[in-house]
């Protein structure tokens, strides 16, 4: 054998080394989580909220933060949704194609994904000093939803510049205005893909702790109204993690998992979704 | 004109809904530049205060007596996103370039999604596992060497950012090389080069700034990240001299303080000084590489 094919034979070999450790790595935090998790896992952590003494390894479960999530999560995905529509339409259908200003807003967009969610967390407690809000569920809400605003505008925007401009033009040609247009034909044809954009924006949304750590607060109640602090599974997590009680600590294990099964399931069914999108596109 | 009501009602909506939706879109694109003035405008009162030099250039972090340092926290997050560099960049690449150019279809189609599937898992569910895992064995491999550590350190936080990082890079890196047209790999492999041969200095070549970027994309990520950090640092106000030492990165100082200390003067300008900082680095790296893709993207076009 010549060098060259030696020097071939050495790189393909440590390739294959780190593609083996890297998905062995990845593999094994899900073993961990899941290990662990299952071992602390009870049906009362599922189904109470904190009792008295929680915190010091008693009674009680975490709904609180399961239902908390849930209401900061979805009412966040729901409120930037109905950000994101307006300015997903206004960049496809109402800007020329190779707009100046619509590159521009995705460029922006793009930059605003890349933003720290703790930056985002600081920012929403900045505006919620600003108005008199405490850390609240409405408070929670609304940071994330910025948090989550960049996700959806620039998913649904990959699936809405998909559709091809001879369905808009065949609009056009019987007389629909662009408004029209976007709501009956646009918004129909790629409505698979955007709920996929939502599923995404929802489990980024579920899972960060920082952007919630000082503007949702934290309570062992169900919030119930938009004005009271919510607690969510991110924090959950990490609060439990950070007592001495081991048997608060298997707690934070089995939220953990709880989380970790929350966002892998939301993430499968948007890819189940996006085939489904496939499937059905006009050739 | 012989338009009907309803053609001119219909009209007279599009435009509306022109107008609106036109004003939406421009200050959703605003937004970033909205959070940036905030900070800003609530870093003020610090920055009058103390020079911006002896800001970012001194270690003296004694809020109670308004002295604001930021020099050991500016260090941690230097150390543990360089160790986290250091460690994800070689495997990630050699993944990379393994998936898109040499993996059998069956391999590389199983991996991606897979990858992908846990670029979403939660930065706090990294964190568990660095607790769990990395704290316990960095603080025991130590104990092979010689050396005392807590386990909380540098290297944990380090690994565990490497780690989140991982899908980040190889995602787009695998992107970015298989943008490479077929046509030069085959006129290369033509002349007699291997395979190889052809990755490094025709492939790689053409790919450079595109991995480049996606390399700096996910260093702004490990420098922004707050929660898996925060859990494994350590968190020491005080400069790490070594891989051992514990560390306390900026965006775990936000976290920690921030909100609580409102009765110290100046804390919380302080607080949003961090947040600027750890703002305008990340701005300038994801600018910088998203330039950088704009021009391949064009390129490929």
């Amino acid at each position: 054998m010549d060098r060259r094919r030696v020097e071939e034979a050495v790189m393909k070999g440590l390739m294959k080394a780190a593609t083996l450790l890297i998905v062995g790595v990845l593999g094994l935090i899900m073993l961990t989580i899941f290990v662990r998790g299952i071992r602390a896992m009870s049906w009362s952590m599922l189904t109470q909220t904190p009792k008295g003494g929680f915190y010091l390894g008693r009674e009680g479960g975490i709904l609180n933060a399961i239902v908390g999530s849930f209401y900061v999560a979805g009412g966040a995905t729901g409120l930037a949704f109905a950000a994101a529509v307006p300015v997903v339409l206004y960049l496809n259908v109402f800007c020329r194609r190779g707009s100046r200003t619509a590159a521009a807003i995705r460029f922006l967009l793009d930059v605003l994904w890349g933003v720290p969610s703790i930056v985002f967390g600081a920012f929403g407690f900045l505006l919620m000093l600003a108005v008199g809000l405490r850390a609240s569920l409405l408070g929670g809400i609304f940071t994330v939803s910025l948090f989550v605003l960049p996700i959806l505008c620039r998913a649904m925007d990959e699936v809405v510049r998909m559709i091809p401009s001879d369905l808009l033009e065949s609009s056009y040609a019987l007389g629909a205005t662009r408004l029209q247009t976007a709501v009956r034909v646009v918004l129909r044809q790629a409505s698979a893909g955007i709920l996929t954009a939502v599923l995404i924006a929802f489990g980024r949304g579920i899972g960060d702790a920082a952007s919630v750590l000082f503007t949702a607060g934290y309570s062992d109640q169900i919030p119930q109204s938009l004005t009271r602090p919510a607690a969510t599974l991110p924090l959950a997590i990490f609060f439990q993690l950070g007592t001495p009680f081991p048997q608060v600590q298997d707690r934070a294990y089995a939220a953990a998992l709880i989380l970790t099964i929350l966002v892998l399931a939301t993430s499968l069914l948007s890819r189940w979704l996006g085939r489904r999108l496939t499937r059905h596109s006009i050739p | 004109m012989g338009l009907s009501n309803r053609t001119k009602r219909s009209l007279l909506y599009d435009r509306a809904a022109a107008g609106l939706m036109g004003v939406m879109t421009r200050f959703s694109g605003l937004i970033v530049v909205v959070i940036a003035a905030g900070l800003f405008w609530k870093s003020v009162p610090i920055l009058k205060n103390q020079s911006l030099f002896s800001l970012l250039f001194s270690s003296e972090w004694y809020p109670l007596r308004g002295q604001f340092g930021f020099l050991p926290f500016i260090m941690g997050s230097l150390w543990v996103t360089g160790t986290a560099m250091i460690l994800a960049v070689p495997p990630c690449l050699l993944t990379a370039i393994y998936l898109a150019e040499y993996a059998p279809r069956g391999i590389r189609e199983g991996v991606r999604p897979l990858i992908d599937l846990l670029a979403g898992i939660p930065s706090v569910i990294y964190g568990v596992w660095g607790v769990l895992v990395v704290v316990p064995w960095v603080k025991r491999a130590a104990g092979w060497f010689g050396y005392s550590t807590s386990g909380y350190c540098v290297l944990s936080a380090g690994i565990v950012l490497a780690v989140m990082i991982f899908p980040v890079i190889i995602h787009m890196t695998v992107e970015i090389v298989r943008a490479v047209p077929q046509e030069i790999r085959e006129a290369s492999l033509s002349l007699g080069a291997t395979q190889w041969q052809t990755i490094k200095k025709v492939v790689l070549r053409k790919a450079f700034g595109g991995v480049l970027a996606a390399i700096v994309l996910g260093l702004s990520r490990a420098f922004g990240e707050t929660m898996a950090v925060l859990m494994v640092a350590g968190n020491a106000v005080r400069s790490p001299a070594g891989f051992l030492d514990p560390a306390y990165p900026l965006p775990a100082l936000i976290a920690n303080n921030y909100g609580e200390m409102m009765s110290i003067p100046l804390y919380d300008s302080a607080m949003m000084l961090a947040c600027l900082i750890l703002l305008g680095v990340v701005l300038v790296f994801n600018i910088l590489a998203k330039l950088v893709l704009i021009r391949i993207q064009k390129e490929i076009q």
